[in-house]
């Protein structure tokens, strides 16, 4: 017995008054129960970016590397040369993570992995940039392991290096964890898969896992805030199967490169309603399905439940009829379902069928994203405490009595601290192409069959990005693409994941308006167009939103992956040196948060030429060997920078420094302002160092030198053995 | 030499495998595990992964797979095998080296350098590789804590079966250089022939420009120069 659509039953789908007119408008009768569920998945807010798109069409989305616009693929698509193409994206599954946080990861992981092998490339790095409630509460003592496990869990068996990401502690997260994942593959032009249908009368395959009753309603349950009811929607998250992901990616593979594939999309958030409204939606054509045909998991599944489950490692391809037998063939050798359940037809209609009764029609464009979906610009209001916070005054604070301690305190802060622990539990080296191990600025990636390398980060610093969410978010990519530059890469593009509270509150919306903002001054400097991403809102648990966190994930590009770079110290003797200004701005810092309990101050700004020519120097460096490390300035400042690049895998080094102070030694010292790189390089490049620095307009400052016996010491104000140092940087995360 | 590297579903080291043994010049392929031909290799590679996804005890799916019985003939004919992390543990599964692998000691699954020391010169995987030389061949397994009776350990020690033990960089074999629990520190073992070796350490991940060890290169340079011996 289907359900009568009531009220009830409309507002229980997520679906506005304003929202149910348009359906009736668009099929000029009321929906039947199946239709309602599919405009709610597709017009879900995860699904739809009906709050989201008039802003992110702001963003800068061409550029010279790019081979598909944002959007237009299930991933970016860049030209890295030699007839090779860059595929990557972030996503986020942070509010599975939170109720099912091993599933809610290891899904997170193998819906991304998804959209790149979709498009015809091999998936060779994943990075994760997480963020948890404070390590003290036992409750993120178990999200943290159990994100970790579904990661280590799904991509160890994969089979894809898991290098880098970032994780960070604080309170705003308790409740409402962030998990994004990006992945990255490789492929050959003539390779890369289309995702629009394409060839009327073209067969619908469907490939891969049985659809079970898992995650129904997943793309609805993203799109609203947790709350105390939420424990009860666990069956909207899926469980994933990595060995089955890994058939099907082999197979996948196989019918692309074979040519045999006419297009393909994976299904992810919405199952078989996305991939099919989408995949007609973007080619101009119609879509029918035989519900019976499906492969299902259990008996008794209705043509609702099979529409909208999320089950995991499944495909919806085009094939030719000529093609079928091949493709088949191919599916059982590596014993998976190839089944055809529908057809291309004229009609650019959604058609849904059972047994020859038609349960679902619907114009494909009203339901997909670029087409006649609802799109709403909200309302903004600036939040009171962005100018209360700014004005904050520092200066008012006093000077720290030990700076040995408060450096201690810095390195052991878990948003700080070494992940070792973590990153060890991921395989970071199969596929034998990993040239910088996690731990450094960026994850180098060598290209098999090349000598170019991709270097790859993710980072934001959402303190910066709540202070001021303009500033914050253009430092997201600042950070991102010096972590690639002091790599040796060029930085190219970016992907990127805006986590945000809910866009209904005008103060949250302006939040997201400001980052935008922010993002496309500093990728339009910079020359990193946004190739595509993903923006997930109502991360709010029952007492506040998330900090605005706009995750920047950077793509660099090295044309000789045998210049690398790392941030590790080398040699003794070698001179250390910082090239920019020294730092004056401690607001916003993680000194104020650790040593004071403060998250206030103006966050340091950023001046984006400037930033390009700091960029254009440590790549002249790097590609003529000058230098032997280069690190970044960023959380805990300079001192932890300087730490940090003594911490090497093999040992630790020393390093004496002596240096005059501009400014009070707190903000010289802990300072977190971006635009700064301390390199270390042999003497006798000195004045070719000072040359290139005058060249590029950057100031360099002389600090001191690195030393293989291992004390750290900072003028008169630090003496201690890195050793100790090392330990506290080791020890800050506890996990019981 | 001719290799022949088979892919299990799961596998997910065969293509590494494959590339390393191209770098050093062998004719090397994949064998799918359905079928039945080995290709008359000198050299079989069970490569690392997740066999079948490893649900289940790892290895204890891949045995039952059609080309393994090839595998067992080839064994018998005394060729060269070498099974690498989940190589090794499909090894142990099948009968072809004695004892076990267990999880790891600590639980979690562990990827890292690591130290290993050569402790047997006279197999074909490490001819004239002097024994007490230290190798930072790395590791990635979650069931890599080897373990047998005590009479295999008397007897594997009496056979000189023991290859490769964790150590520390200084080649101290410790405690403390053990990562996941293995008795005696056992990092791989051979058949009492020398011909059939398995080892939870990854040597295709230290052999390639790309990388950060090149240790693993010894071991191909030894298979390589054994080989040319025969």
């Amino acid at each position: 017995m289907e359900p009568e659509i009531t009220k009830e039953l409309i507002a229980s789908h997520g679906i506005l008054d304003s929202e149910y007119q348009y359906i009736l408008d668009i099929l000029k009768r009321p929906p039947t129960y199946l239709e309602l569920g599919i405009f709610s998945v597709m017009w879900s807010e995860h699904a739809s970016y009906k709050n989201s798109i008039n802003l992110i069409k702001t963003l800068p989305r061409e550029g010279k590397y790019l081979l598909a616009k944002a959007g237009e693929e299930n991933a970016g698509v860049v030209d890295i040369g030699d007839g090779l193409a860059i595929c990557f994206k972030i996503e986020s599954h942070n509010h599975p993570s939170a109720l099912e946080p091993y599933h809610g990861a290891a899904t997170g992981v193998g819906g991304i992995l998804r959209d790149i092998f979709t498009m015809g490339a091999r998936p060779v790095a994943v990075l994760d940039s997480l963020r948890f409630g404070s390590l003290e509460n036992p409750r993120v003592q178990h999200l943290l392991k159990e994100v970790v496990h579904g990661i280590s869990d799904y991509g160890n068996c994969f089979g894809v290096p898991t290098v880098g990401g970032e994780i960070f502690f604080d309170n705003v997260y308790e409740g409402n964890p962030l998990v994004n994942v990006m992945a990255v593959g490789v492929a050959k032009h003539e390779h890369l898969a289309k995702s629009s249908a394409r060839g009327i009368g073209n067969l619908v395959v469907y490939v891969g896992a049985k659809t079970g009753r898992d995650g129904i309603h997943g793309a609805t349950f993203a799109s609203v805030e947790l709350s105390d009811q939420s424990a009860t929607q666990r069956t909207a998250v899926q469980v994933g199967d990595p060995f089955y992901e890994k058939l099907l990616l082999e197979a996948t593979l196989e019918v692309i490169q074979a040519g045999l594939v006419v297009a393909i999309q994976d299904m992810g958030a919405a199952g078989l309603t996305c991939s099919s409204s989408e995949m007609a939606g973007k080619g101009g054509v119609g879509i029918e399905l035989d519900l019976e045909k499906v492969p299902v998991r259990e008996i008794g599944m209705t043509p609702y439940e099979i529409m909208l489950s999320e089950s995991q490692e499944r495909m919806l391809m085009i094939v030719e009829p000529k093609n079928l037998e091949e493709v088949q063939k191919v599916f059982q050798k590596w014993d998976l379902d190839a089944v055809v359940v529908g057809k291309v037809t004229d009609d650019k209609i959604l058609r849904v069928k059972l047994n020859d009764n038609i349960l679902a029609e619907i114009p494909a464009e009203y339901l997909v994203l670029g087409g006649k979906a609802p799109v709403y610009t909200r309302e903004t209001s600036k939040p009171d405490y962005i100018e209360e916070k700014k004005n904050f005054d520092i200066n008012a604070l006093s000077e720290p009595e030990n700076y040995t301690s408060v450096l201690h305190r810095l390195l052991s802060e878990p948003s700080i601290a070494s992940k070792k622990s973590i990153f060890s539990q991921y395989d970071y080296m199969v596929q034998i192409a990993t040239k910088v191990e996690p731990g450094s600025d960026a994850a180098v990636i060598a290209i098999k069959g090349t000598d170019k390398a991709i270097a790859l980060s993710t980072d934001c610093n959402a303190r910066f990005c709540y202070l001021d969410p303009y500033e914050g978010a253009k430092a997201a990519v600042v950070e991102s693409a010096l972590n690639v530059a002091c790599s040796g890469a060029k930085p190219i593009a970016i992907t990127n994941c805006l986590n945000f509270g809910n866009p209904y509150k005008p103060d949250i919306y302006w939040t997201f308006a400001e980052s935008i903002r922010g993002m496309r001054d500093a990728c339009n400097i910079l020359e990193t167009p946004v190739t595509g991403g993903n923006v997930s809102f109502y991360n709010e648990n029952p007492d506040s939103a998330v900090y605005p966190t706009p995750v920047i994930g950077m793509l660099g590009l090295l044309e000789n992956y045998r210049k690398a770079t790392t941030q590790w110290f080398k040699n003794s003797g070698d001179l250390i040196a910082l090239l920019g200004n020294p730092g004056n701005e401690l607001g916003a810092s993680q000194y104020l948060k650790t040593i004071f309990g403060l998250v206030a101050g103006k966050v340091p700004s950023l001046h984006l030429e400037y930033t390009k020519r700091l960029i254009e120097l440590i790549l002249a460096l790097i590609d003529e060997s000058i230098i032997s490390s280069a690190h970044n300035v960023s959380e805990g400042g300079l001192l932890v920078c300087l730490a940090e690049s003594c911490f090497t895998p093999k040992r630790l080094m020393g390093a004496e420094l002596n240096f005059p102070l501009t400014y009070s030694k707190s903000a010289e010292y802990f300072s977190e302002s971006l635009e700064r790189i301390v390199i270390s390089f042999n003497e006798n490049s000195l004045s070719y160092v000072q040359t290139l620095a005058q060249k590029y307009d950057i100031p360099l400052k002389m600090l001191g030198t690195v030393s293989d016996k291992p004390m750290f010491q900072v003028n008169q104000d630090i003496k201690v053995p890195t050793e100790a140092l090392h330990k506290a940087y080791l020890t800050g995360i506890k996990i019981n | 030499m001719r290799v022949s590297v088979i892919t299990f579903p799961g596998s997910n080291c065969d293509r590494d495998t494959q590339e390393a043994f191209a770098y050093y010049g062998h004719n090397c392929r994949l064998i799918w595990h359905k079928d039945s031909d080995l290709q008359d290799p000198d050299l079989v590679v069970l490569p690392g992964g997740f066999s079948y996804g490893d649900y289940l005890r790892c290895g204890a799916l891949a045995r039952f797979s059609p080309i393994v019985e090839e595998v067992k003939t080839f064994a018998k004919k005394g060729g060269l095998i070498l099974g690498i992390c989940n190589g090794f543990q499909i090894l142990t599964e099948c009968g072809l080296l004695p004892g076990t692998l267990l999880r790891n000691i600590g639980l979690d699954f562990i990827c890292q350098h690591q130290h290993i020391c050569v402790e047997n010169s006279t197999t074909p995987f490490t001819y004239q590789i002097p024994k007490g030389t230290t190798l930072d061949i790395p590791i990635a397994h979650k069931e890599g804590n080897y373990f047998c009776s005590d009479e295999i350990l008397t007897e594997l020690k009496d056979n000189n079966q023991i290859v490769f033990r964790y150590c520390d960089d200084k080649g101290n074999i410790t405690a403390q250089a053990n990562p996941n629990g293995s008795l005696d520190n056992i990092a791989g073992i051979c058949d009492k022939s020398r011909r059939i070796l398995g080892m939870m350490p990854h040597p295709e991940r230290a052999a390639t420009p790309y990388v950060n060890s090149n240790d693993g290169g010894l071991i191909f340079a030894a298979l390589e120069s054994y080989f040319k011996l025969c």
